[in-house]
């Protein structure tokens, strides 16, 4: 005890009586003439060199503030829109968003100010849901079965020019997809699609109405093709990470391909494809131009999927340029807050999912 | 990988009938036609949609799109000059701020913070501000600048744009950096640089084509980004270069002349995305040629 505790201070010293030494021991003779001595070469330009200590943690604390400021952006948008719509939440409280009233100027009104304005969000999430469900539905199947044939069945000389070009399709900006829905999708659904919808399905109430083409049917058609790609190449990821181990196994237990694709693969999957598919209902929830280009921007809630109508980003790219400052700025900024709430949450729910699976994958997840 | 896996061994025979036999593998071959179905479904549309703009942008582009003004309506020809050199200066405010931060998030994540507790929050945060609806950010920026000072600006559609490349290049950075073998770092910090020094000068530096290409990644997205841009640099129809006013930007008047009713303007749209995609395609595709798969997961 008494021992090692010696050592140990022995230890201690040492640095300090190496430097002496060092110091002392290398030139002798000059060192009694001059005094005091000059120190070595090496530790003159270690000395000049600087302590690094200081500039390392200056380094690494400006790195850590650019990192926390990614927190920062998330609570001064919170704390902006909140502020903002700080007016419409007084005024209207949670009725906002169960009243499917949206006056911004009743009449008798002056036009600049909007102190009788009534503000109800709900056609506004109503449409949002709607044509973000239908996207999911048309995008899913389409999504997990590339993904199923990207991973588990294609020749590997076509994998990657066609998870490429899958990839190209996430890249497309919004308002290119707006622009070719607005010439090619509208003029094929006016045509070819909605009369026979019409006729085939008009019974169920969800098809009728005018045909402009225009409308939910189109807004879900076109964010059914943008979020395809989130969805299929997150998909593919979680089923990569699946350990190769499962599938032969599943194989070696004399499945065919699909049932060693379904209980091998998916099922060890299906929380981050869930994820995935989240994660893309937390895009549609939140694209705006395309959506705004095709949906007809009409401010009512209706059953059919052929009317006009308008999501929550959509109605916000339309009026929120225009709105008076007062209660109508107010109760749009209050829409983008509740479209802020709900894409983080939905978001969040969605990374949780997919980290569930491909943490601690093995490589294959690359 | 499982499609290499023998699967024609010889089965022993099973006890199970025939029927049951044939039933699954009717099963199999259904689900790969559906799944082969499923894709072409996905590829042959995306393909049909590129020719069509390919078509329709390269039978409008011509050498006065990029050095005209647009004209009013009803008179022909017109270019869109002003948004072009709007959109190059909105992408160089976006870029001064956010490829400095996000290189600097994406160096403590790699760096400093690996699995700490504080670095997975930041990942997440990261994660779920990618997410976040361009408008959404908009509006608060908006909120933010504009509301204020009481007019848009070019500033303000810049400041926008950079929040969105942040977390886009705080991940692709540290993916990158985290792909420089340890000895490296090892090696620099064993001849005695300080710690700063290794990380710019050896793990960045043997990172940097990964992580340009990250930025890239970041600049191509938000360059074609217009909900952020409509209330904060609300667009301009003459050549401006002040930031302290309304400025153009392509994806913005791509927008206003899709929605507008003039034949003209719709030629000059198809130009525009063409030129977008272009842009888009090529970083993308530089993005891939230099780190293949792994950086893409980052979404738009």
């Amino acid at each position: 005890m008494v021992k090692s505790k010696f050592q140990e201070e022995a230890r201690l010293a040492e640095p300090s009586d190496i430097s002496a030494q060092i110091g002392t021991s290398q030139e002798p003779q000059e060192a009694r003439q001059q005094v005091p001595s000059p120190p070595s070469a090496i530790r003159t330009f270690l000395n000049g060199r600087g302590n690094s200590k200081g500039a390392d943690s200056a380094f690494r604390g400006t790195m850590l503030i650019c990192a926390l400021s990614i927190f920062a952006i998330v609570i001064l948008i919170a704390t902006v829109l909140i502020l903002r719509a700080h007016l419409a939440m007084s005024t209207f409280g949670f009725g906002f968003l169960t009243s499917h009233l949206w006056n911004p100027h009743p009449p008798g009104t002056p036009q600049n100010d909007s102190p009788d304005g009534q503000f109800g969000a709900l056609p506004f999430i109503y449409a949002t849901l709607v044509s973000s469900f239908l996207s999911l539905l048309i995008a899913v199947p389409l999504a997990v079965g590339t993904a199923i044939f990207l991973t588990e069945m294609c020749p590997g000389f076509l994998r990657g020019p066609l998870a490429f070009l899958t990839e190209l399709l996430a890249a497309i900006p919004s308002v290119v997809y707006g622009l070719w829905a607005v010439f090619v999708l509208i003029p094929l659904l006016r045509d070819k699609v909605n009369p026979l919808l019409i006729k085939g399905l008009g019974w169920t109430g969800l098809f009728s109405g005018n045909n402009t083409g225009f409308g939910m049917l189109a807004a879900g058609v076109i964010l059914a093709i943008m979020i395809l790609p989130i969805i299929s190449s997150l998909t593919r990821e979680v089923m990569s990470a699946v350990p190769s181990s499962q599938r032969e196994a599943a194989l070696a237990l004399g499945a065919t391909r699909w049932e060693m694709i379904r209980m091998g693969v998916l099922r060890n999957a299906r929380i981050g494809i869930v994820g995935a598919i989240i994660l893309g209902l937390g895009r549609a929830i939140g694209e705006t131009m395309a959506v705004t280009m095709v949906i007809g921007n009409k401010n009512i809630i209706s059953p059919s999927l052929l009317s006009s109508a308008n999501t929550m980003p959509s109605l916000l790219a339309n009026e929120y340029g225009e709105a008076d400052p007062g209660l109508y700025l107010s109760a749009l900024v209050e829409i983008g807050l509740v479209l802020f709430v709900v894409t983080i949450i939905v978001n969040a729910m969605a990374r949780l999912m997919v980290w569930a699976v491909t943490r601690g994958a093995p490589d294959a997840v690359r | 990988m499982a499609a290499s896996t023998p699967t024609n061994i010889q089965r022993p025979p099973l006890r199970t009938s025939r029927g049951n036999h044939v039933r699954r593998n009717m099963m199999n071959i259904l689900v790969s036609v559906l799944a082969i179905a499923a894709t072409a479904l996905v590829i042959l549309p995306l393909i049909r949609i590129f020719i069509y703009l390919l078509a329709k942008g390269f039978s409008s582009l011509s050498w006065a799109f990029f050095t005209q003004q647009p004209k009013p309506v009803g008179m022909p020809g017109g270019g869109m000059e002003n948004s072009i050199v709007g959109s190059a200066i909105l992408l160089l405010i976006a870029s001064v701020i956010g490829v400095p931060i996000g290189v600097s998030a994406g160096i403590f994540l790699a760096e400093f913070g690996r699995s700490s507790k504080i670095a997975n929050a930041v990942r997440f945060t990261a994660d779920v501000l990618n997410g976040v609806p361009s408008i959404v950010m908009g509006i608060a920026v908006s909120a933010l600048i504009v509301l204020p000072q009481k007019h848009f600006s070019a500033f303000a559609g810049g400041v926008a744009l950079g929040i969105m490349m942040i977390p886009t290049i705080t991940r692709t950075t540290e993916e990158m950096l985290l792909l420089v073998p340890s000895s490296i770092r090892e090696a620099a910090l064993g001849l005695g640089l300080p710690q700063w020094r290794s990380v710019l000068s050896i793990t960045l530096r043997s990172a940097s084509a990964g992580v340009v290409t990250g930025c890239m990644l970041a600049f191509a997205r938000v360059a074609g980004e217009t909900a952020p841009l409509l209330f904060t640099a609300f667009g301009s129809s003459i050549l401006s270069v002040d930031l302290n006013q309304p400025i153009s930007a392509l994806p913005l008047q791509i927008y206003v002349y899709a929605i507008s009713p003039y034949d003209e303007w719709h030629r000059l749209a198809w130009a525009g995305a063409l030129v977008l995609i272009v842009l888009i395609v090529v970083s993308v595709a530089l993005v891939r040629f230099f780190v293949g798969r792994g950086a893409l997961k980052g979404n738009r």
